[in-house]
Parts: structure tokens; sequence; C-alpha cells
């Protein structure tokens, strides 16, 4: 048996399991298990306690709200890649999602799970990132709401405190017409990304009427790029102003590691980000 | 002491109950509780795909699962997809099109694509490839797999 021994739990309710994580030590919460399997098996993890949150009701659905939709943490990556209203309102979740591990992992990978552990390269904070989820957060107080912008506060690390859990998040759609994609840099499919760029921009004749730029793998924790909106709104849509954001984009310092060097993560931030917006415009003039 | 539970999952079409320590992995399980070897295990973390087995009808990694939380599913592995002695359309493709060698990825290769082509009856030669990116091979260089893939999707949408 590879992992370390622990002490299994399987709560059915948010309270149970808020109220096993307050009185239990050296916890783990164990969601779709295609990251934390791994570590337990290696033994990199060996928490005394397991709490599975695949017994727990209420965490797997996915719900349309006045603005968006709401979708439980427990929904399942392959899930979410066959849903209606995704597909019709955030068909970028959809393009990102194929990016996600193997679709022999989707069938168990979670949205939340992937928000949770924040891996610096994985695709769904930053697709959550682009539309300023809401995050919600169950705890011994009860819920708070955590802004996508508050969520990664450092490598692997997110805005959740050892009592709490997250329980779902809330995607506002945009209303306007708009184009998107989502493009991604990886040694192999289904490999982490070096780099993986999502956009979003609406085009009204020509001129660019609002943007959305997301990066992950570049840093240690997912980022909107700022900066590269500024410079996008106003502007026309055209390969001059995607190669200046493009350039813009590869000035942020990239992180290195033991595979890849920060350098050619910048060089590659610039270009999926011209790939990206390029795409994301023809797709706003085709109107889709 | 072990922490352990009572569970009970369908197997194939045959009913297993057991008691299993929480800590063990469902291909574990399959392997030493129901002694289905015909599962097997490559890395024991999620990156070769040996051990893809289905569970209710899903492609899973059976090294990325607790066997606990399987207790009350219904789980089919390589040894369960010949019916009544006929190989299934994947195995017999991947006969006739030299889709293994050592064998040793052949289990999870062939429920990956039978789950694959299950829901996508029409793939072209990039989507078998994606289908299989989170599955290693050592010996054949994957044309014959990828080979054997498109042959069992002809004739599981019936020759089309
Ligand atoms: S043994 Fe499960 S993926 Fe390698
Ligand atoms: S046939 Fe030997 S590993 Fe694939």
């Amino acid at each position: 048996m590879k992992p370390a021994p622990f002490t299994y739990h399987d709560p059915t309710t948010i309270d149970e399991l808020v109220g096993l994580m307050g009185s239990l030590e050296d916890v783990k919460l164990l969601a779709g298990g295609q990251s934390l399997m791994p570590m337990l098996n290696l033994r990199l993890a060996q928490p005394d306690h397991l709490i599975d949150l695949n017994t727990v009701a209420g965490l797997s659905a996915v719900d349309p709200t006045d603005v968006g939709l709401h979708i439980g943490a427990m929904v399942r990556q392959a899930d979410l890649m066959k849903n209606d209203a995704i597909l019709t309102n955030m068909p970028i979740m959809i393009e990102a999602l194929h990016w996600v591990g193997h679709f022999q992992t989707r069938t168990r990978g979670t949205i939340g799970g992937s928000m949770s552990h924040l891996d610096p390269a994985a695709e769904l904070p930053a697709v959550a990132l682009l539309y300023d989820a809401e995050l919600t957060v169950n705890g011994p107080e009860g819920s708070r709401a955590v802004p996508m912008r508050e969520w990664p506060i450092a490598y692997m690390m997110p805005n959740l405190a050892e009592d709490e859990v997250l329980t779902g998040i809330d995607f506002r759609y945009w209303n306007e017409p708009h184009g998107y994609a989502f493009e991604e840099f990886a040694r192999r499919y289904g490999d982490f990304a070096m780099v993986a760029v999502g956009a979003l921009l609406a085009v009204e004749d020509g001129v660019i009427r609002r943007a959305a730029v997301a990066i992950a793998g570049n840093q240690p924790t997912p980022q909107r790029l700022d900066d590269v909106e500024a410079a996008l709104v106003g502007q026309a849509a055209s390969g001059e102003t995607f190669q200046n954001a493009a350039e813009l984009a590869s000035q942020i310092e990239g992180m290195s590691d033991s595979y890849t060097d920060g350098r050619y993560r910048q060089r590659l931030a610039g270009v999926m980000t011209k790939r990206a917006l390029t795409r994301a415009a023809a797709r706003a003039e085709g109107g889709s | 002491m072990a922490d352990t539970r009572r569970i009970n999952l369908t197997v194939n079409g045959e009913s297993h109950e057991g008691e299993v320590e929480t800590r063990m992995h469902l291909a574990d399980f399959l392997r030493q509780s129901a002694g289905l070897t015909g599962t097997h295990l490559g890395c024991e973390h999620g990156v070769c795909g040996a051990c893809t087995v289905l569970v209710d009808g899903e492609a899973v990694r059976a090294c990325l699962m607790l066997a606990v939380q399987a207790n009350e599913t219904s789980v089919t592995t390589i040894e369960g997809l010949a019916e009544d002695g006929e190989l299934h359309p994947v195995q017999r493709a991947f006969q006739e099109q030299h889709g293994l060698q050592c064998g040793f990825c052949t289990p999870g290769m062939v429920m990956s694509l039978a789950a694959y082509i299950d829901e996508n009856p029409s793939p072209d030669e990039r989507d078998i490839r994606e289908a299989i990116s989170g599955n290693i091979c050592r010996c054949t260089g994957y044309q014959g797999i990828v080979a054997a893939g498109l042959q069992a999707a002809v004739e599981i949408r019936g020759g089309g």
C-alpha cells in the first residue's frame, strides 16, 4: 500500500465537514484526488486524517444565477465540459479544460480541487480570473466570499484558513458579444503548462471595447494582465495592437524552475498572448 | 490500528465484498483482493495510465482513487471487456494492428480507447493521439496503437 496510514472520514453535510475540520489536527481534504493522491502515494503528504469531499452533499451542482453561474466545488472537470450553459456562455472554460490533464483524469478531477491546489500552471484559476469569479469559502464562522483576485496569496497557497473549505464558485457572464481564446504551451499534450494565456475581447466596429487577459505558468501564481488590458481597450483590433500587447506581456519577469528558464517563459508569454488575442478577435468579429 | 472499512462493489458484473484498509487504492484492491491482475501499475502517481479502469462507465486512473471511494460502484477491468469469449473490437484491433509488444501498457491503452470511442465514435488520428496522451508505452512507438484505435472506431460505429 502506497500511502502512509491515515484515518478516513466521509462526512455527508457541509456542517459535518466543517465540524470535523475544526476538531481534527493534521487534515487533508480529498477532492478529485488527481493531485493529492499522487502526493499521498509518494508519501510527500502524510496527513493523520483524510476527509473525503466526495460524500458531502450539495457540492456537485451547476446552477444558473441572475448574472451567471454558480459551480459547486466538487463538479468534475469532465462534467463542466458537457455543460450546456458553460458551452453557450463561457466556452473559453471548455477550451481551457481540454488542456487540464487527460480525459481519464478529468473524470475525477474537480473545479474546486484545481482552485484550491492552485498549481501555478493550472488553467481553471486563470479562467476564474478572467471572469473575476467569486469564491465561497465555508468555515467555523459560516461562509465568506473571496474575490478571485484575492484568492492566490502565494505559490500554491490560496486564501483559505486551515479550518476552511472552498464550496463553490460564482461566475458572472459577459453580456456584450465577445470572442475568446485559450492558448497553452506544454512539452507534451496534457502536461503542465509552461505558459498559458486566456483572453476575452469585446470588439465593436473594429475597436476593442472590453478586454480580459490572464496568464498561468509564468509566475508563482496566476495573474490578470491589467497593463495589457489597458493597452488594448480603445485600440483597433489589429495585428499591431496585439503585437504591442504581446510585448508588454513578455516584459513581466518569468519564473525559472529546474526545467524552464524564466526568460524562455517570458518569450512564451508574448507569443501566447498574441495568439490568444488574435484568435479571440477573429471570433469576436465573426460574432460568436 | 489500521483504519478499515467494509466495501461492496461490482467488478465485471460480479459482486465483491470485503474489508479494506482505507489507504488502499482501487488498483491494489483489484489486483490483490479481487485477484484481477490485468490492471497494471506503472507509476502509481497518475502519469503512466497503465492502471486505467472504468468506474460506472468512465475511464479513471485506479491508482488515484481509494478503494473505499469505489464502494457501491460498478467497475470494469480489462478482464471484463471481452463478452462470451469474443474479444472487444479494441482488443481485436490491437492484435491485428500490432498495438502491443510487451503488453505492460496495453490494459490501460485498451480501457482508455474503449471508453473514448464509446463517447466519440468518429475520432480522427489526432483525437486518438489526444485520447492516449495520458498513457505511456515504452515499446511500440504508438503507431500500431493509433492504427488500432482508428480501426476499432470504424467497427464500433458500424463500418461507417
Ligand atoms: S499506475 Fe496509475 S497512472 Fe501509472
Ligand atoms: S507494449 Fe510495452 S509498454 Fe506498451
